[in-house]
């Protein structure tokens, strides 16, 4: 990690430390600044209501709520910046021992500011009515702040305990490197340990006492890890090639038979896998449209819905008109069929578009659909608002995958097959032909790809693997509406692709999981489910454009800028003495992370 | 071989072009049959046109804080719909004041509508710069998937935040006595609502600035420089940041406007508001040729027109129930069909063609 | 790390497993049922599953806030704290199904109240049935959820939302009786006001009067005036549009607008039956009448609900099923005490398919929305339904049922 030097906008004030004669800078803007961000993060998440909501959720029963968490980790990171900053303002990354009462009053200070922004919330609330703007600005969020012991004894409290936290937070900066790790660790598992506990098995918060087992046993694990971890790994080394081999054969048969006991988890995980395992359908399938060809659709839930309908047409016994009932596995090749059909009449005329010009027809393609879907002119036919009802389950033989947890392993299935065509076509011919039209269609075109059979082949092919997770879609909630063919859909799975690493294929079960299994785990907000996920959108592609497991390609493009920015910032700092390295040296526009906020 | 492949091009256009006639072959049995019914006057038309006009007013005002972001920025501004949300819905605060104050009756409600229309404009700037600071300029040499990405989760953000705010209730605008009902168009026959009336013709006030704004002034040109080609621009002395906070500014004011005419016809404002006006006026902007501030205006009033009006006048004849359920697909259809004869819009420009 | 983590989690549950083996209960379940087990100290555990994200978010809210306060009213079950879990259901299949499945797989759960919409409660109501947990919806109208022929797998399903069949059927014959010939509807693509229109549109014809146009606009459609035009062309005196808050206001406000519509009747359902529909069609409303349950045979805890839910969340109520909600709970609890087995040391044994049963039982239930009376289909709302008009555009004059002639006024039966 190169770590970068940030200066203060405000001039240093010399502190005089007895011990030295070097002049170490300190700036009061560091600590005041930092407060005043994580106090504005405190006091709107406070507003927002979800300080209230979570507060009846147990982290730790009895001593400690969600709700407080949530106005413990701005504080935490206001504390966090304050202490980091001043810390290498002064320069003494290596021996922090010297500044440590400077450390110990920025973090004091952050946390006292925090701390007062929300007092002030308090005190605004408790004398004017907030609540005819704010609607959760109630009287039970002022008790939760005040911890229940009303205003000016609460608010005291209050500053207190901001003041404490930064005072530990700079305490713990003072631990070497590795027992410093090994506590946060602890400390941030807790509770992520105690929210999928009680999402899972619908319980309360951990007991203290498992709370005080999680710090000593991941601290511990964490610290003998690190302090073993190169011979352990030189060990492995040492083994012979075929002993190497075995133990990787082993690893994947190990999580093969993790992946299928998945579901025997519980109906919830289950289902849970299951609309992460369709995302992943669909998300694959959007990734060679998008991903390999570079064709931007918005209306890719289009095929999604086909597929689904196609499937409950034939199948449900309500649909009489079409005068058969298939069964689920005779009806499934049809509606992968129509849905290719219809990714390749959608192509044709979009062939000449390019960039917004096709995501903005994609987009309408998806909308008509949805919009004829629910109109009363085909309502004799595919039932309008009512939809469709009683869609046949899968048999296999005499078992009929009726729950869930059945369900899985044909979806299972259909992903592995559809990711094994993904990477097969990717390294033929035809995705060579597909990624070539992305960097360049003109070029493309002078080396003598076929534009139309290219484009046509990336359409049909992204849409069959829609109508896939389409017909599963509807098999799995036997009945389907209109309603849940939504735009959203569409944008959800461009996220996928995106968040995941565009062209990647593990990329995009990786990104599958972040963004439709996180959310579920995180049930508990889910009035704020997209506004978390909106802020989480946009934090990723600051700080990670390139995705959570990138295609190597495309990261080495995203990076090549960065690596340039680096070359120039080490040279730049060659060139001035140390102290005189105050330009910030940080180009505009980079793509990297600023500073280290 | 290059003989093989512009035969096979052409084959393409020519199902293109075989696609596009059909359906507009449909659209016009369809028109031809809804008017030899004889089923609506021709009042009822031109009362229709107007509706269309009136919205589509709206639509072009948002249109063009889309296209002048994309003008320069080559990104779909996607929270853009959230702009034109926050601006009514921050001054619904400021109606409910100056209501109360007595400024929205009798002969005061032009004060009292000015400011309103002040704070959200005001606010609508703000949020615009704030996206443009926060989320857009760290993004500026980023692949164009990764700022439209970023503008999708700023959207849902912003809706959100609001939501959580200040509830989900839907709030109504108090009412203006003085613009209630309808007048004749000045110096013809045509009746037409007050509030239509005002918002067309303070609407096309606002177009007329702007195009003169961009076409006449210097930060105007500036911006048109900025848009073909930024490093040069960089290199003539412009201020490629300052010149992309002001079209952020422009973008913004317009759609804080656009709001309170939005409001002047529907009252209502709540946290998902912004979401479908949005998405027509991106339509509106591509369907007049994304980047071009003229087409934009054209893109809007289109649309506009096209919801009005061509439901009744083509579905009807086909016999299709309840047309107006399918109005925005009806929409989309349309800009297809235009796109297939002019696949960079209406006014589309050539650079729009090369570097989308 | 990864390795860690999981052994963590298996550590994590094997402490909770244990937890769970300390307090064994001596009371037995009677045979065939299943039993909830409450712990002296543990709380009863009853869910909702409503949406609570989304465009849909205010009907969810209401009657999330309507479960709230009844559980605060009620206090305490047989000595027992009343816990209430949630889950977004959406508005949708897929949101009835996902939430379904996590409500039903917590043992500890007594019963739900839900689903808001009937797309989510198709797919949720097999799920809950399966595992025996009685389900109680303040808001599905869909009349195919209580018909006689429903699934078997439907057993556990109540609601004390009324039928769609009654109040579309009451306000034909209300408009019928009124001297009004030509109708016109109009629907926004959902379930329930396209069901509500059927019914209507069926009855209406089947006394004598004429459908004249039958409309749909989308739920966050904002100009209504084309449309309109069009309803207008076929001349009709009343036009009925049981739809929600946001389109149904833009409809009143607009008609008023539309050359031939200035005088034409205009009606809706209890989707809109509300204050913030008021404000959201403004002056327009005079005049406007509703179909809605009979305040005249609401209680008055209503008007102190209505307090409490202001003193509260520090707004008017958002949708206007906040009451049925208030009552299914209480419905729950209610049948909770009558089934609950009691232990010596004050734990509870709360058979699940008795459960069901006592809430089919349920007999004169004294609740908010009037007396509920379950039917073997399970449908349990009083239906009786009253038209209403709007004498008084002033949405803080909003009273219905407080007098004989307070805003809105009854004016039927």
């Amino acid at each position: 990690m190169q770590k970068r030097i940030r200066f203060s906008w405000a001039a240093p004030s010399p502190p005089d430390l007895a011990a030295t004669d070097q002049v170490l800078p300190f700036a009061w803007s560091i600590p005041v600044l930092s407060g005043v961000i994580g106090g504005s993060i405190a006091v709107f998440l406070s507003l927002l209501g979800m300080v209230e909501v979570s507060s009846g959720r147990d982290i730790i029963s009895d001593v400690l709520s969600m709700g407080q968490v949530l106005v413990l980790l701005p504080l935490i990171y206001a504390t966090y910046r304050s202490v980091n900053q001043t810390a290498l303002l002064a320069c003494v990354d290596q021996d922090k021992k010297r500044i440590a009462p400077w450390l110990f009053l920025a973090g004091a200070l952050a946390g006292l500011v925090s701390c007062a922004l929300l007092a002030l919330l308090v005190l605004i609330g408790t004398t004017v009515d907030l609540q005819a703007f704010f609607v959760r600005a109630s009287p039970t969020l002022y008790d939760l702040l005040t911890l229940g012991m009303g205003v000016p004894a609460g608010l005291l409290v209050l500053l207190a305990i901001g003041a404490l936290v930064g005072i530990l937070l700079a305490a713990v900066s003072l631990l070497p490197g590795q027992l410093r790790r090994s506590i946060v660790l602890g400390m941030v598992l807790i509770p992520v340990v105690a929210i999928l506990h009680s999402t899972l098995f619908s319980g309360s918060g951990l007991s203290l006492l498992a709370a005080v087992i999680i710090l000593l046993l991941v601290g511990g694990a964490s610290y003998l890890w690190s302090s073993s971890q190169d011979t352990v790994k030189e060990r492995v080394a040492d083994l012979s090639p075929a002993r190497q081999r075995n133990m990787r054969l082993g690893a994947w048969v190990a999580a093969g038979l993790i992946v299928l006991a998945l579901p025997l988890l519980g109906a919830y995980p289950a289902d849970i896998l299951d609309m992460i395992g369709l995302y992943a359908l669909m998300g694959l399938g959007l990734n060679i449209v998008v991903g390999f060809a570079g064709l931007l659709d918005l209306g890719y839930v289009a095929f999604f819905a086909l597929g689904a309908y196609t499937l409950g047409v034939l199948t449900s016994p309500e649909i009489l008109w079409t005068g058969v009932t298939l069964t689920f596995w005779q009806a499934l090749p049809f509606a992968v069929g129509v849905s290719t059909l219809a990714g390749i009449i959608l192509g044709v005329p979009v062939l000449g578009m390019r960039g917004d010009y096709l995501a903005i027809v994609t987009l309408g393609f998806g909308e008509i659909i949805r919009l004829v879907f629910l109109s009363d002119w085909l309502k004799p036919y595919i039932g309008g608002s009512n939809g469709i009802t009683r869609i046949a389950k899968p048999a296999i033989g005499p078992i009929v995958l009726n729950n869930q947890q059945g369900l899985f392993y044909p979806i299972l299935v259909g992903c592995l097959v559809v990711a094994f065509i993904s990477l097969r076509s990717k390294n033929s011919r035809l995705g060579r032909a597909w990624m070539a039209v992305r960097e360049d269609e003109d070029v493309a075109q002078a080396m003598g790809i076929d534009l139309v059979r290219t484009k046509l082949l990336a359409f049909a092919t992204g849409a069959a693997f829609a109508g896939l997770a389409g017909a599963f879609f509807a098999t799995k909630l036997t009945s389907i509406y209109p309603h849940s063919f939504h735009l959203l859909v569409s944008i959800n799975v461009l996220c996928v692709v995106i968040v995941g690493g565009m062209g990647s294929i593990p990329g995009v079960v990786v990104g599958s999981l972040a963004l439709v299994g996180l959310p579920e785990v995180l049930r508990e907000f889910s009035e704020y489910r997209l506004l978390m996920y909106g802020a989480a959108l946009v934090l990723m592609m600051l700080n990670r454009p390139e995705g959570l497991l990138p295609e190597a390609r495309r990261r080495l493009e995203l990076h090549e800028a960065d690596e340039e920015l680096e070359d120039y910032a080490a040279a730049e700092l060659e060139t001035l003495p140390a102290t005189a390295a105050a330009a910030n040296p940080v180009p505009p526009g980079g793509l990297t992370e600023s500073g280290d906020q | 071989m290059l003989q093989r492949l512009r035969r096979r091009v052409s084959g393409t256009m020519v199902a293109m072009w075989l696609i596009g006639l059909a359906i507009l072959a449909v659209v016009v049995v369809g028109t031809i049959r809804t008017l030899a019914s004889g089923a609506y006057s021709g009042a009822e038309w031109l009362d229709l046109s107007i509706y269309g006009i009136a919205q589509g007013s709206i639509y072009a005002l948002i249109a063009l804080g889309y296209t002048l972001v994309y003008g320069i920025l080559r990104m779909i501004n996607f929270a853009h719909s959230e702009v034109f949300m926050s601006g009514p819905f921050i001054a619904y605060f400021a109606a409910t004041a100056v209501d109360d104050a007595g400024l929205l009756e009798d002969q005061n409600w032009v004060f009292g509508l000015l400011i309103v229309m002040l704070v959200a404009m005001v606010v609508s700037t703000t949020v615009a710069v704030l996206l443009e600071r926060i989320a857009y300029r760290p993004l500026r040499r980023a692949p164009r998937l990764v700022p439209l990405i970023t503008a999708i989760g700023a959207s849902f953000f912003l809706q959100y935040t609001f939501l959580g705010l200040f509830g989900s209730g839907i709030r109504g605008y108090p009412e203006i006595e003085a613009l209630k009902g309808r007048m004749m168009i000045p110096g013809t026959s045509i009746p037409i609502l007050r509030t239509q009336l005002l918002v067309i013709v303070a609407a096309m006030l606002m177009l007329a600035i702007l195009y003169i704004f961009v076409q006449r002034t210097k930060v105007g040109k500036a911006m048109q420089a900025v848009s073909e080609d930024k490093d040069a621009a960089a290199l003539m002395g412009i201020d490629v940041d300052r010149i992309i906070v002001v079209t952020f500014v422009v973008g913004g004011a317009l759609a804080g406007a656009a709001g309170i005419f939005y409001v002047l016809l529907f009252h209502q404002v709540h946290f998902f508001m912004g979401f479908f006006p949005g998405l027509k006026a991106f339509t509106a902007a591509v369907l007049g040729g994304i980047g071009n501030v003229t087409g934009a205006m054209l893109g809007g009033l289109f649309l506009g027109i096209a919801e009005s009006l061509f439901p009744n006048l083509v579905l009807d004849g086909l016999g299709i129930p309840a047309p107006y359920q399918l109005k925005d697909a009806l929409a989309f259809v349309l800009l297809v069909l235009i796109l297939i004869f002019r696949p960079s819009g209406i006014l589309g420009e050539r650079l729009a063609v090369k570097k989308a | 790390m990864k390795k860690s983590f999981a052994v963590l989690t298996v550590l994590v549950m094997l402490l909770t497993a244990l937890a769970a083996c300390g307090g064994g209960a001596a009371l037995e379940c009677p045979e065939g049922d299943v039993c909830v087990e409450v712990g002296p100290d543990e709380p009863v555990r009853i869910g909702y599953a409503f949406v609570v994200s989304g465009a849909d978010v205010t009907l969810g809210t209401d009657t999330k806030r309507g479960v709230e306060i009844a559980v605060e009213d009620k206090g305490q079950i047989l000595g027992h704290d009343i816990e209430v879990v949630g889950e977004d259901s959406l508005c949708s299949a897929e949101g009835g199904q996902t939430a379904a499945t996590k409500l039903s797989s917590d043992t500890k759960l007594v019963g739900v109240i839900g689903t808001n919409c009937s797309s989510a409660a198709r797919a949720a109501i097999p799920i809950f049935c399966g595992a025996n947990i009685p389900t109680i919806s303040p808001s599905n109208t869909a009349p195919d959820l209580t018909d006689p022929g429903r699934p078997e797998d439907y057993w556990c399903y109540l609601r004390t939302a009324h039928n769609d069949l009654v109040q579309g059927a009451a306000m034909a014959e209300y408009a019928y009786g009124a001297g009004f010939r030509a109708a016109a509807t109009v629907h926004d693509g959902s379930l329930y006001a396209d069901k509500l229109q059927q019914v209507f549109s069926g009855k209406f014809q089947e006394l004598g009067g004429a459908v004249v146009a039958q409309e749909a606009v989308g739920p966050d459609d904002t100009d209504m005036k084309p449309m309109l035009t069009r309803v207008a062309a076929q001349n009709p005196d009343f036009i009925y549009y049981p739809i929600f808050t946001k389109a149904g206001g833009q409809i009143t406000k607009q008609a008023r607008e539309v050359p031939g519509l200035e005088t034409v009747q205009l009606s809706g359902a209890d989707g809109i039956f509300s204050a913030d529909f008021m404000r959201a069609a403004g002056d327009a409303v005079i005049g406007f009448r509703w179909s809605s349950p009979d305040f005249a045979a609401f209680g008055a805890g209503y008007q102190d609900f209505l307090a409490k839910h202001e003193a509260k969340y520090g707004e008017k109520t958002l949708a206007p099923f906040h009451a049925h909600a208030y009552d299914a709970a209480m419905i729950i609890m209610a049948a909770v005490e009558k089934v609950a087995i009691q232990g010596d040391d004050g734990s509870l044994l709360i058979p699940k398919k008795a459960l069901v049963q006592a809430m089919f039982d349920t007999k004169d239930h004294t609740g908010l929305t009037g007396n509920l009376t379950c039917d073997e289909n399970g449908d349990c709302a009083d239906p009786k339904i009253a038209v209403y008009e709007c004498v008084n555009a002033d949405p803080e004059s909003w009273n219905p049922g407080a007098s004989a002639d307070s805003n809105p006024m009854k004016i039927w039966p």
